[in-house]
């Protein structure tokens, strides 16, 4: 939705960017990927600095799924050597605390693993910056303030302003992310440092399980006779059928149609 | 005249038990009635005998026998109101942050507070549901949707709580755990800002939330995990993230929803600014996204009319599959079973004979608007206002009427219509 040429305009200021990578997992086949949302992540990142932004990816730097950000036109991913089963944020914000970035950027869920979303908040908290979720798209930076647009339902957007520093996680409705280059990921240079990340002490005992299927809600009947329960358990939904005009001038229809669509409110 | 059905109980069991000594006489009572024409005739609304719970049964083994003398008027349901429950001294709390899109209760919102109710009633000693209402609120009717005790603000300190504004909500929910101290806080998960709002005060709180929470009891929680793939169970945490239908929606008690007092925190420093919505581009929106989509069928010749007519209004173009078919309309705009699902708020079909594959498509349409020359098809049944007339003629006089209407001539009757309009909502 961001005008093309905007972003490109401010590509005149270096920004420092960073954005968190993780390992995805394909819906269906299940297979390790590079996560959908992440990738946007690192999409919008590179369409706003002409400076490469750098990736951070607590986990294993053995993982060979990670190369598919580097194939993205990148060189080089930081991994910050973990086992599985770390406490992830606090690496991230003693890391990224010492970066002297601008702004970070996520995504809003992760594919595998607990996927609470709430990693984003917890590094801006650590931080001490302030976090604006779901956003599509920045789309100017100056005097030390950014204005973003934040995804909002049924396709609408609002505009944020923001000081930088900031955390921002990327909807799945931001810039499809490019492809993946086969050369240039297996060019990139992951390069690897060990990080002080403790286990997760209150994930320890929590069982993981493959979903169960959630049931659907019915709607059951309440009230009336027995025979009316059993006539609306029973009966196909007949639509009440609204109001039908046939009499009248196109032009009384056309009013009749307009005045239903500004009192819904779709019409301004 | 009093509603009530007045019941004689003793003549009730003589009439049940045919072997009574009184049966027979009172029995003979009632002949039945024999119509002009020697036809017998029965009066369905003196046959059998009210139940204890005003349902009325039918005694077989006598079927013109007459209810009883005084029996009251079977058959008249009173509009009864529900019981009323109280939370008198509660000990403790159960907070549910309601997301109030539009000021109104979603779906989301009820199936979070009828949860709140389920996990207040589990509590032992006496624990009442606050609903936190933050913002422009147009829902009258929170006990009805279980909130024992409301708090209810739409500023705080002159700044108002409309729009993007979570350091705000944040400082009142600050000031609420401390007044309150609530046994558990409930949000929902939702774009709408529960999940948002609740990401934040969890990691205030240095809680470990549950998010996508789908079954809750006191002690266990199970929440959805990335891509819906696995499930995660764990002790119940203070903070839970819920997801839809999460719990049964509460419908067979009112309950109070008596304001809280609260404590207005401190100022807080704002720094994320609201700069408004942005208008966006409708022909840009994907179509399972649209709040608005102007969709055509095989009954619309004049293509550029109808792109114009969408420009016009504002509306997300759709197409039933013979437009697209036809090649009037890529395929991304396809609506119905094999095109794409949408979930806007009005739907206005032109030239649409509403097949089953179609109809599918915009089963989750709040409003459904038809122009249609044939009164007898699908989509008419399925509309909640129709029009009958040709659909080109009809695109004609819209397009005048957004003409006069942008050009400022508008013409009486739209006037009346647009001042009733916002009368009404
Ligand atoms: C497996 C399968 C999948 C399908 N999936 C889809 C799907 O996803 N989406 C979909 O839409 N269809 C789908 N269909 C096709 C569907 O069954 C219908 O054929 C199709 O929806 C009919 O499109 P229509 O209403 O535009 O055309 P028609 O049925 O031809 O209806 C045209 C309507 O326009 C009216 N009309 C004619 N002239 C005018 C005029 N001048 N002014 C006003 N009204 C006028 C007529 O009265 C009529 O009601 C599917 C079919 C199959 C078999």
């Amino acid at each position: 939705m961001l005008p093309e040429s905007r972003s490109k305009t401010m590509a005149s200021q270096a920004m420092k960017i960073a954005a968190l990578v993780s390992v995805g997992q394909h819906p269906l086949s299940r297979r390790e990927r590079r996560a959908d949302q992440d990738a946007r992540a690192v999409e919008l990142a590179l369409s706003l600095s002409p400076e490469l932004p750098s990736l951070i990816h607590v986990g294993s730097a053995r993982n060979e799924s990670l190369r598919a950000y580097l194939g993205m036109g990148l060189n080089n991913l930081k991994v910050l050597n973990a086992d599985q089963d770390v406490d992830a944020v606090p690496a991230l914000a003693s890391y990224l605390g010492e970066q002297a970035l601008d702004i970070v950027l996520t995504g809003v869920r992760a594919e595998c693993g607990e996927g609470s979303g709430l990693l984003p908040y917890a590094v801006a908290d650590q931080l001490g910056w302030p976090i604006v979720p779901r956003i599509v798209s920045v789309v100017s930076i100056a005097g030390g303030y950014a204005e973003v647009w934040q995804a909002l339902p049924r396709g609408q957007r609002r505009a944020l302003r923001v000081p930088l520093p900031f955390v921002a996680s990327v909807d799945p409705a931001a810039e499809p992310a490019r492809q993946s280059a086969f050369g240039p990921a297996q060019r990139g240079s992951i390069d690897s440092r060990p990080c002080a990340a403790e286990p997760d002490q209150a994930r320890a005992n929590w069982q993981q399980h493959p979903a169960k299927p959630r049931p659907k809600r019915l709607a059951v009947a309440k009230g009336g006779t027995a025979a009316e329960r059993m006539k609306a358990a029973t009966a196909k939904p007949q639509g009440q059928g609204g109001q039908v005009i046939t009499e009248g001038t196109d032009r009384e229809k056309a009013e009749a149609i307009l005045a239903r669509l500004v009192a819904e409110g779709v019409v301004r | 005249m009093s509603l009530r059905i007045r019941r004689n109980p003793r003549l009730e069991r003589i009439r049940r038990n045919r072997l009574h000594p009184e049966y027979e006489s009172l029995m003979a009572a009632r002949v039945s009635a024999i119509g002009p024409t020697g036809l017998r005739r029965i009066n369905p609304h003196q046959t059998g005998f009210v139940m204890v719970q005003g349902r009325k049964r039918l005694n077989r083994l006598n079927p013109d026998g007459v209810g009883f003398a005084g029996a009251g008027q079977p058959g008249r349901v009173q509009a009864k109101e529900k019981p009323l429950h109280r939370v008198a001294d509660p000990l403790g709390y159960v907070a549910a942050v309601l997301d109030l899109p539009g000021g109104r209760l979603s779906s989301h919102d009820r199936d979070v507070l009828g949860l709140a109710q389920q996990l207040a009633q589990a509590k032992d000693e006496p624990h009442a549901v606050l609903a936190i209402a933050l913002g422009d609120v147009r829902e009258t009717d929170l006990g009805g949707a279980g909130a024992d005790r409301v708090i209810q603000l739409n500023q705080l300190h002159n700044e108002p709580l409309t729009g993007y504004c979570p350091e705000l909500k944040r400082a009142i929910l600050n000031a609420t755990e401390q007044h309150y101290q609530p046994a558990f806080w409930l949000f929902p998960d939702s774009i709408d800002g529960g999940a948002d709002l609740g990401s934040r005060w969890a990691v205030q709180l240095g809680e470990r939330a549950a998010v996508q929470a789908w079954q809750v009891s006191k002690e266990t929680t199970v929440c959805r995990g990335g891509s819906q793939l696995t499930d995660w169970h764990r002790p119940t945490p203070r903070v839970l993230l819920l997801a839809p239908e999460c719990g049964a929606p509460v419908e067979e008690l009112r309950h109070e929803a008596l304001p809280l007092e609260l404590t207005l925190p401190e100022p807080v420093s704002v720094t994320i600014e609201d700069l408004g919505p942005v208008s966006v581009d409708p022909s840009q929106i994907a179509l399972s996204e649209a709040e608005f989509i102007l969709a055509a069928g095989n009954g619309v010749r004049n293509w550029d009319q109808f792109h114009q007519v969408a420009t016009v209004l504002g509306a997300t173009e759709g197409a039933s599959r013979v437009a697209v078919d036809d090649g009037y309309m890529p395929r991304h705009r396809q609506v119905g079973a094999s095109g794409t699902w949408v979930s806007a708020w009005v739907y206005l079909a032109v030239g649409i004979s509403g097949a089953i594959q179609h109809l599918q498509g915009i089963g989750q349409c709040e409003t459904v608007i038809a122009i249609n020359l044939d009164a007898g098809c699908d989509m008419v049944r399925r509309a909640d206002l129709t029009v009958i007339a040709d659909s080109e003629a009809v695109f004609a006089e819209l397009l005048n009427l957004m003409n006069e209407r942008q050009t400022g001539i508008a013409p009486q009757g739209v006037t009346v219509h647009e001042g009733e309009a916002r009368h009404v909502a």
